[in-house]
């Protein structure tokens, strides 16, 4: 590996309530939560019945009635935030060589919601077994290939380098800026815009959640379905969504005078060769991810200001985790804040890594880091300070953020001010 | 550092494990026919390479065939294949030095039509409890990892159809990090009603339905491609790890690079012939070095002429033997480039170069494709070359191992 260093420059992100970074970094500092009852069909039938849906019109953003119709909506997530990425970042595309462009964009379940409803109309509602493709739309295959999603940001941004989708489940939010940073460090490409969208609010996604008990039923109160840490949470709130950014070489970007909100650091995936879904509580692989994104960052535990946790509220990773920051960071996971954005904005699979990434470089910008929502009675098992409730004034140039999900990825990222890491 | 091949695990049409798959690959063995999985009549692509001799039970324990996917049960077994080729046993490795990462190209399909059946027939108390994730396009690194004890880093990309080779380019990486051993590749499977219509909209597919007639990448009578299943997983490592255990070893990956094409429309030229002199910049080879090509095939006219001139630009008019053993298996998505890799490090070790099957090649395309009987030649590298829908280009160059 080279020397090469990778810097965010450009930050883009549609999150649940209004789309866009200022509305998405409103909502977290105030505390408030984007979940509700699901409005995109009738949930009745379904043991969980709320969500963190984004309120998205994509006309408004700019995409044309054929970009629309050819694209699912985690797709359209994923072009519209890739533009608002480039915009922030002030480079000049076309002043750059588009082979030294690539494209890395995570998601979990790709264009779940496209298939859903296409699989209900060529199947005519399930009665067909051999489904009818005389009324398949003409763009079903960009549904059946996720890689359309790549696809389509390359085009939008006019990037001819290496472009691939990467989904690890849950982690592929994170891991898709690792493997950017590792494409740029590695000399393949200078600039890379990556990040991850899902958009899985559909019954299918529901019902198969519901079926392992893994989302709340906490149907009575949407506003405070998702509780991570906290005693009374009793499973996850699913989310949608996308946060893309620019990812830099560093001295590109000091050369053109660029912003940059953070250094990609350190970055590592582990796994746990242990179930698909469960997690041994111990944290031991999630640990040892931390513990080498911050050696590759050569960044100490005490270094490390803030905690962006994976918290999706189900008990097992609340304690896993827990268990992991104290294995990883030791004392210093006492005093570190550490939180979880889920509680307002939901689990939005393979996307919410990239969102929590964003959550994490805008703390570094405001110092400011963002609060654990609904988290009134902490379980006792979970004992570190997780921000209950209120944002706080925190001066943060250092932040870890970890992801874990279905698979047994375990993932961390490390961001930092490029003045803190030792070169 | 070198980053080499020490095993390869095949699922393939044209044969379960490396032995089977090289002898029919040799011996121009095709394996396309119409579809036995469901009727295929009232559909306007009815042939497809599918594997017919794999049986479930004979390889994986009964608790994992209700949670798994037919591609995820393949890519199990040909994990275990490769490991057993490579000689190596993953527990005996350190802990977090050995990782997988695969290449996806539509997930567990199947498993996920079965379930949308249940969801949309019967209603949502009916989806299986595995759907949350059977399917998924993480799903078999997830259960690859787990059956082998691999805690290493692990990923899954997803390229269209050049995906296995950018999953095999980011194991190069990781073992450039640190990592001693990472499997690679790509098995896929969705020959199933609900991802052949999904495929249909390609405009892709061939609707012939003579075997012999119905995939002719190269050739005038060119008219789209038959879809099959399966593909390969590889053993990469670490040279200095692989030479330490006194490993055999396949051959090197020499180079990579991957690029996209610019959206239609735009007056830009396409990237594939950058892809292919960029894999040979990272592997610090001249053409000349290049013994043989495993083209990627579309058989689509205009993508047959476009990959026909990367590679004549690079290489010269009728400059390289070019090849593409998929016209006997059909192409496997993601799974069709890792099993090229396959078959060109064994080209490399044996000296043959296997036959395209079925094409007449057409002159104006000026390549030297090897058709007919398999050709004795002595190539010290090989290049792989995979493309997919959506501008997707991706190349690997391969390079024998030193014969001292």
């Amino acid at each position: 590996m080279t020397n090469r260093r990778v810097v965010i420059t450009g930050v883009g992100v549609t999150a649940p309530g209004t789309p866009g970074v200022k509305s998405f970094w409103d909502l977290l500092t105030a505390g408030r939560t984007a979940t509700r009852r699901i409005s995109f069909f009738d949930p009745s039938p379904f043991r969980s019945q709320v969500a963190a849906e984004v309120d998205f019109d994509a006309e408004l953003h700019g995409l044309s009635p054929q970009e629309i119709r050819r694209m699912d909506r985690a797709a359209q997530f994923a072009v519209v935030t890739a533009r608002q990425a480039v915009e922030d970042s002030g480079l000049e595309f076309s002043s750059v060589d588009p082979d030294r462009v690539g494209v890395t964009i995570g998601s979990a379940v790709g264009a779940t919601m496209g298939l859903d409803e296409e699989y209900r109309t060529v199947s005519d509602g399930g009665r067909l077994e051999l489904v009818d493709h005389r009324y398949a739309v003409p763009h079903l295959y960009n549904y059946l290939a996720p890689s359309s999603f790549a696809t389509e940001v390359a085009w939008a941004v006019g990037a001819e380098g290496p472009s691939t989708v990467v989904s690890t489940g849950c982690t592929s939010g994170l891991d898709a800026i690792g493997y950017a940073t590792d494409v740029i460090r590695e000399g393949s490409a200078d600039v890379m815009v990556a990040g991850a969208t899902d958009a899985p609010i559909s019954p299918i996604t529901v019902a198969c959640f519901d079926a392992i008990k893994a989302t709340t039923p906490r149907n009575d109160d949407p506003e405070h379905a998702s509780r991570p840490f906290d005693a009374s949470r009793n499973g996850f709130v699913l989310g949608e969504g996308a946060a893309v950014f620019v990812l830099e070489e560093l001295e590109s970007a000091r050369a053109r005078g660029a912003k940059v909100y953070a250094e990609v650091a350190g970055y590592a995936t582990r796994s746990n060769a242990f179930h698909m879904t469960g997690l041994k509580p111990d944290g031991r692989e999630m640990a040892e991810a931390i513990r080498v994104a911050l050696a590759q960052a050569r960044l100490n535990p005490e270094d490390i200001d803030y905690v962006n946790a994976h918290g999706s509220g189900t008990r097992q990773n609340d304690r896993h985790e827990t268990a992991a920051f104290k294995r990883s960071l030791g004392e210093h996971a006492y005093r570190v804040p550490v939180s979880s954005i889920k509680s307002m904005v939901g689990h939005s699979l393979g996307a919410i890594g990239s969102i929590e990434v964003a959550a994490s470089v805008l703390a570094m910008q405001h110092d400011v880091v963002p609060p654990t929502a609904n988290l009134h009675t902490p379980d006792p098992e979970c004992d570190l300070d997780y921000v209950p409730l209120v944002a706080r004034d925190w001066r943060t140039d250092a932040v870890l953020s970890v992801g874990s999900g279905f698979g047994g990825f375990q993932s961390a990222v490390v961001l930092a001010d490029p003045g803190l890491v030792r070169s | 550092m070198s980053v080499v091949v020490t095993g390869l695990g095949v699922a393939a049409p044209t044969g379960l494990g490396v032995d089977a798959y090289w002898a029919n690959t040799l011996a121009g063995v095709g394996a396309l026919d119409r579809i036995s999985r469901f009727d295929p009549s009232g559909y306007p692509a009815r042939l497809a390479g599918e594997i017919r001799d794999f049986v479930d039970e004979d390889h994986l324990p009964g608790r994992l065939l209700p949670q798994t996917d037919r591609m995820t049960r393949l890519a199990l077994v040909a994990a275990d294949w490769a490991f057993a080729d490579a000689e190596l046993t993953p527990s005996d490795l350190p802990d977090y030095d050995i990782g997988v990462i695969t290449a996806s190209h539509s997930g567990g399909f199947e498993f996920g039509q079965n379930e949308l059946r249940a969801l949309w027939s019967k209603g949502g108390q009916y989806v299986s409890a595995y759907q949350s994730f059977a399917w998924f396009y993480a799903v078999n690194s997830g259960q690859i990892s787990i059956r082998n004890g691999l805690r290493g880093p692990s990923s899954v990309v997803v390229s269209d159809q050049a995906g296995g080779l950018d999953a095999v380019a980011q194991a190069r990486r990781q073992i450039r990090n640190g990592t001693s051993v990472v499997l690679a590749g790509a098995v896929d499977a969705s020959i199933c009603p609900w991802g052949w219509v999904a495929q249909l909209t390609s405009g892709r597919l061939s609707e012939h339905d003579d075997p012999r007639r119905a995939y002719l990448p190269f050739d005038e009578d060119a008219a789209g491609h038959v879809p099959g299943e399966g593909g390969a997983l590889l053993v990469l490592e670490d040279g200095a790890h692989a030479a330490a255990r006194g490993a055999r070893v396949y051959g090197e990956i020499a180079g990579h690079a991957s690029t996209m094409d610019p959206a239609p429309g735009r007056d830009r030229a396409p990237t594939l012939q950058k892809a292919i002199q960029r894999a040979l910049a990272d592997a610090g080879a001249v053409a000349d070095e290049i013994g043989v090509v495993f083209a990627d095939a579309a058989a689509v006219p205009e993508l047959d002429r476009a990959e026909a001139e990367a590679i004549t630009k690079v290489f010269g008019p009728r400059g390289v033997p070019v090849t593409a053993p998929k016209t006997g298996t059909g192409r496997l998505y993601s799974g069709a480039a890792p099993l090229d890799l396959a078959a060109a490090l064994l080209s490399l070790r044996e000296g043959l170069i296997p036959p395209t099957v079925n094409t007449r090649p057409s002159e104006r395309y000026e390549l030297d494709l090897v058709t007919g009987e398999p050709r004795r030649a002595h190539p010290r590298a090989a290049l792989v070359v995979a493309r997919g829908h959506g501008g997707f280009n991706s190349a690997v160059v391969l390079r024998a191992p030193d014969p001292s």
